[in-house]
C-alpha cells in the first residue's frame, strides 16, 4: 500500500519538529517522492548521517513500502 | 545477518578500491538508481567492482543491515560508504564527488560527455 507525501512529511515532523520539509510525488504513484528537508538537528552531521536520520524517522517504511525517495537534507543556513 | 554473509560482504568491499553493490550489472543494470551510479563513475573514468545484489537474498538484505542503510545502490569507497544514488550524484554535481575519490587516492579520468 503506497504511501501519501502528508504521511511523509507528518512522520518527519514528529522526529524534527524544526524541521522545513518539501514533498513532490514524482510519478503520482504514492511510491516515488523527492524530499526536501531543512533542519538544524542536520548541523555538522555528514550527508550519509542526515540522510539515515530521516530514514530512521519513517520507521522501517524506506525501501519497502516506499520503494524510492528522492533525499536531500540540509542544516539551516 | 548471518556471519557468513557478513563475511562475505566485508571481502567483497575490500577487494577493490571502489565497490557498487547494485542491482543487475554495469552492462546490465536493472534498477534506474543503479543505473545512474554507474553512469556516474563511468563518466569519472572510474574502475570499480560491481556486486549484483539480485544474485543472492542474503547480501541484498545483508548489505542493508552492514551500512545501515536501506537501499541499494551502495557505493564504497576504501572500505568506506559514501552513499546511495541521492549522495552520489549530488557530490558529482558539486564536485565533491571527484575531490574525495582524488584524495583517497583512486585514478580519476573523466570522459568526454557524448552529447546527443
Amino acid at each position: 500500500m503506497p504511501m501519501h507525501a502528508h504521511e511523509i512529511e507528518e512522520l518527519i515532523l514528529k522526529a524534527f519538529p524544526d524541521a522545513e520539509v518539501t514533498i513532490e510525488d514524482l510519478r503520482g504513484d504514492g511510491d516515488h517522492y523527492s524530499c526536501k528537508v531543512i533542519s538544524s538537528a542536520f548541523a555538522g552531521k555528514s550527508r550519509v548521517q542526515q540522510h539515515q536520520m530521516v530514514y530512521q524517522s519513517l520507521e522501517g517504511r524506506m525501501g519497502g513500502v516506499l520503494h524510492a525517495l528522492a533525499l536531500q537534507t540540509k542544516a539551516p543556513e | 545477518m548471518d556471519n557468513a554473509t557478513k563475511e562475505r560482504i566485508a571481502a567483497d568491499i575490500a577487494a577493490s578500491d571502489v565497490v557498487l553493490f547494485m542491482k543487475g550489472t554495469p552492462v546490465f543494470p536493472q534498477c534506474g538508481f543503479s543505473a545512474a551510479v554507474v553512469g556516474v563513475l563511468s563518466h569519472l573514468g572510474i574502475k570499480f567492482k560491481s556486486v549484483n545484489v539480485l544474485d543472492d537474498q542474503n547480501i541484498r538484505e545483508g548489505i542493508k543491515t552492514y551500512s545501515d542503510w536501506p537501499t541499494i545502490p551502495q557505493l564504497y569507497v576504501k572500505g568506506e560508504f559514501v552513499g546511495g544514488c541521492d549522495i552520489i550524484r549530488e557530490m558529482y554535481e558539486t564536485g565533491e564527488l571527484m575531490e574525495m575519490l582524488s584524495t583517497h587516492g583512486i585514478d580519476v579520468n573523466p570522459q568526454p560527455v557524448q552529447s546527443a
